[in-house]
């Protein structure tokens, strides 16, 4: 699981109201070398919720010197861009689980696979 | 990279080993998926440096083929534990890497949490048995509601005019990209002939 994907993904368990972000616990992580596209990135970055990405980051130990706050006129800031690639899609959590930050409830995750299917009785 | 290429190389993603019947797993043939993906990058430029997603993936045929097509990065959506696993076999056979998998229901999926978060999706949804309450209906709702400029998908001919119908209710524009002719070997025990040629729609939806 990417932080770009992990990014997107949310707790729908019934009667949660706020399933975001979720949180990460991971027992395994690798960093892979992934091609770096910097308009990609770039055209990414305002579909992120940036404080959680950072959040995510910094569970996993990958933050690194990833800023708090977006910087402003990124979008031809190399250093920074490939400080994002790296973050949105060069770290992966292999196995580990997801933790609703409401409800508690956890998604596992294995093979690098978040499993969000849910239960009868919690849709 | 050329259609026969891209067709070569789709031929070596390893399909469902024991396909569940109701889950109405059928692999999209190197052939067709070689065709759809070549059309959406050449034609339509939606794969290349795009986010893109594949609803309904199974073994990911559709989903290797869009990120040897380098697309920025391309997310598979399943139910099925076993499909997902041979798709990351696939995955780390091809050695690709702008690859990520979701598991979840598209039925149960609360697709507002992904809204125009991906530039395309593209899929070979189940077609399901009934057309209004039909699994394709359901996958197609779901795609439009994540994706931001195009929707790719498979649908039988014999559907068109009523999916036509609810495209304009939904204020979504519909073309044919082109007639395929599916042909699908025989893969379960109930098949009584050797394969079947089923008419297929490779549909384009967007917004505007």
């Amino acid at each position: 699981m990417k932080l770009l994907t992990h990014n997107m993904l949310t707790s729908h368990v019934k009667g949660v109201t706020k399933g975001y972000p979720l949180l990460i616990k991971a027992t395994e992580v690798k960093v892979n070398e992934v091609d770096f596209n910097p308009q990609f990135v770039s055209r990414m970055i305002p579909k992120l919720e940036w404080s959680a990405l950072v959040q995510a980051a910094d569970e996993l130990g990958q933050r690194q010197d990833l800023p708090g706050e977006l910087v402003p006129e990124y979008e031809n800031n190399e250093e920074f861009l490939k400080k994002v690639h790296r973050v949105l899609l060069e770290v992966e959590v292999i196995e580990g689980c997801l933790r609703c930050p409401e409800s508690g409830r956890e998604f596992p995750i294995s093979r690098g696979i978040p499993n969000m299917l849910l239960n009868e009785d919690e849709v | 990279m050329k259609l026969k290429e891209l067709e070569s190389c789709l031929q070596q993603v390893d399909t469902f080993e024991e396909p569940k019947i109701l889950l109405e797993q059928y692999p999209t043939s190197p052939h067709i998926a070689a065709c759809m993906l070549y059309t959406i990058d050449n034609t339509f430029d939606d794969i290349e440096g795009k986010l893109v997603a594949d609803l309904g993936c199974g073994c990911g045929v559709l989903s290797i083929g869009a990120a040897v097509l380098d697309a920025g990065l391309c997310i598979g959506f399943d139910i099925d534990d076993d499909a997902l696993d041979i798709f990351k076999r696939n995955a780390e056979e091809f050695e690709i890497s702008n690859l990520d998998l979701i598991q979840c229901d598209l039925c149960s999926l609360e697709a507002e949490a992904y809204a125009k978060k991906f530039d395309t999706v593209i899929m070979n949804p189940p077609f399901g048995t009934k057309h209004n309450q039909g699994m394709d209906m359901k996958f197609l709702k779901a795609a439009l509601t994540m994706a931001k400029t195009a929707v790719y998908s498979l649908h039988k001919t014999s559907t068109r005019e009523h999916i036509q119908k609810k495209a304009n209710d939904w204020g979504v524009k519909m073309e044919v990209v082109a007639e395929l002719r599916y042909d699908l070997p025989a893969s379960y025990k109930f098949h009584k002939k050797k394969s079947v040629d089923i008419q297929v729609d490779f549909l384009r939806f967007s917004t505007t």
